[in-house]
């Protein structure tokens, strides 16, 4: 089957930044950075990018040019012991999807909202009671919720829509509009943000450094956890982006550039989010650390709270706010989507639209279970266990495979040389052979030891053990038993693509 | 805003968004020099 391809370089990076640019971006890494020695994070931060986050980025590139297929047809290609984990990150992929697109429908009812500021007075009472009608008891789950179910069909319509045209003609057209519309849109409310009377005091909170911090574990493993979560890494979409690459493409300034511009906008996020925090805190007349928040509370209850606030404008600044979170999110949801839609089409031999309605169809059936009344304990939970326990131990054993099962690093490290700009070397292979599974490795032991001796958020171990375990468990045996079904011979009979082979199109 | 403060937004500043000025700046003038090389040819 001829590989569908990028029209041009700078779809490929608009595409892969788009990717991931996300919400985490937005709601996560300002409060991580507060939280972590404010202005001194930014040196785990910056080593956590140079030692991890960019050579993975790189290792994924190369994977996925070199071998040219989706993540679990690139890792059969690479070793037929490893096409399990591309499976796994198929299955993980899809999990994530199915409550991310539900968060994109929140985003998307609160776009709508924003007109006329109509969460109230009280933002919380009219997020968790009025609009999600979520229980007090976490785990009930009782009735669908209408006013999350529209625009989540919505979304999934428009998601599908970009699935279907492909590429070139779905996703890289989409993200040249959404990418830019999404740094002028939230380039407008930071701008707005920092002449807001008490900015500089939310920016004094976030930079002031506290180098004490940086003796501390803890920070430096949540640097890393910041960049890996980031920059959707391990969770297959790097690897299927760029096996749509032309033979003589660049990688690894490609993956400067995609890092450093999901760094850039993280950066920017922290500006924006920490401005309009020190604003709230200064008309609240109290200290930047009681009002600051993250994740959903913060997108949700916080900055509605925020726009209530302001002087002037509020409604267009809340279009401006959850627009953003929309435009941010379903350009990382079209990116994970493409995973599963190009894994199906490679194992399957499946036509676009037909994987693309298998697929998607069958992710947004189950993110209905996100839309009810209980969806957000559910989302929360899955969340966290498909994060800890499926993306780091997947990213783990993609890299312990590849650098010290397979020992291929040398191998792909000549490749993305022959065709980059910029040329890789020991410093690379170190990063990834000894850093990178060191630091995942004390995560995962750090998420199972404080998971099971602590629980998660106080949640009935029902839950947990449907919604979190089972959730990350169901991703792993998927991978494993997909993986024993044969592939077509002729799929994988493709000399060129042997990697111990010499590339003849450079 | 104190002044370490100041000092660590401008190194962020300075980093990041020069780290992505450069390597988009450096894919620009690599990407003019093939086709430059292509017209030659």
């Amino acid at each position: 089957m001829h590989r569908e391809e990028w029209g041009s370089r700078w779809g490929f990076i608009l595409a892969a930044v788009g990717s991931a640019i996300g919400l985490g971006n937005i709601w996560r890494f300002p409060y991580i950075a507060f939280d972590n020695g404010g202005g001194a994070f930014f040196l785990p931060y910056l080593f956590a990018l140079l030692t991890a986050g960019l050579p993975l980025l790189i290792l994924e590139y190369t994977l996925g040019h070199r071998l040219r297929g989706s993540a679990p047809l690139t890792l059969r290609r690479l070793s037929k012991k490893t096409e399990w984990i591309g499976w796994w990150q198929v299955g993980i992929g899809f999990i994530i999807s199915s409550y991310y697109a539900v968060v994109l429908a929140w985003a998307a009812a609160y776009t709508y909202y924003s007109v006329g500021t109509q969460w109230g007075d009280n933002p919380e009472q009219f997020f968790l009671g009025s609009f999600l009608q979520a229980p007090d008891t976490p785990g009930d789950v009782n009735t669908i919720v209408p006013a999350v179910l529209i625009p989540l069909i919505l979304i999934w319509v428009v998601t599908l829509v970009i699935g279907v045209r492909g590429v070139k003609r779905g996703i890289e057209t989409a993200t040249k509009v959404m990418i830019p519309l999404l740094v002028v849109t939230f380039g407008a409310l930071v701008l707005r943000a920092v002449t807001l009377p008490g900015a500089t005091a939310g920016l004094d909170s976030l930079f002031r450094p506290d180098f004490g911090a940086l003796t501390d574990g803890a920070v430096w493993t949540a640097a890393y956890g910041q960049i890996f979560f980031s920059l959707s890494i391990a969770f297959a979409i790097m690897i299927t982006y760029s096996s749509y690459l032309p033979r003589s493409s660049d990688l690894t300034n490609n993956a400067l550039i995609a890092g450093f511009a999901n760094s850039s906008f993280e950066l920017l996020a922290g500006i924006g989010v920490f401005a309009a925090i020190g604003f709230m805190a200064s008309s609240q007349g109290v200290a930047v650390d009681e009002v600051a928040q993250q994740g959903v509370l913060l997108a949700f209850v916080a900055f509605p709270q925020i726009i209530n606030t302001f002087p002037a404008l509020n409604s267009l600044f809340g279009v401006l706010f959850f627009g953003s979170l929309v435009l941010a999110g379903l350009s990382s949801l079209i990116s994970i989507v493409e995973v599963y839609v190009s894994a199906l089409r490679d194992k399957f031999g499946l036509e676009r639209t037909t994987a693309v309605l298998v697929g998607g169809g069958a992710c947004a059936l189950v993110s209905v279970l996100y839309a009810t009344d209980g969806g957000l304990f559910l989302l929360d939970t899955a969340d966290s266990f498909i994060n800890n326990f499926g993306i780091v131990l997947a990213g783990l054993a993609e890299v312990v495979a590849v650098a010290w099962f397979l020992r291929r690093l040398g191998v792909l490290q000549r490749h993305a040389n022959r065709v980059s700009d910029v040329t890789i070397g020991w410093g690379w292979r170190i990063s990834l052979a000894v850093i990178t599974p060191l630091v995942l490795g004390y995560m995962t032991f750090d998420n199972f030891r404080t998971t099971i001796t602590q629980g998660y958020e106080d949640y009935p171990t029902g839950l947990l053990l449907i919604a979190g375990w089972g959730a990350a468990l169901v991703a792993l045996i998927f991978g494993i038993v997909v993986s024993l079904r044969r592939w077509d011979p002729e799929v994988l009979d493709f000399d060129t693509h042997t990697l111990d082979r010499e590339e003849v199109h450079t | 805003m104190e002044g370490s403060s100041v000092v660590m937004m401008v190194i962020g500043m300075v980093v990041i968004w020069g780290g992505l000025v450069a390597s988009v700046g450096y894919a620009i003038r690599t990407g003019r020099q093939a086709r430059k090389a292509d017209t030659d040819r």
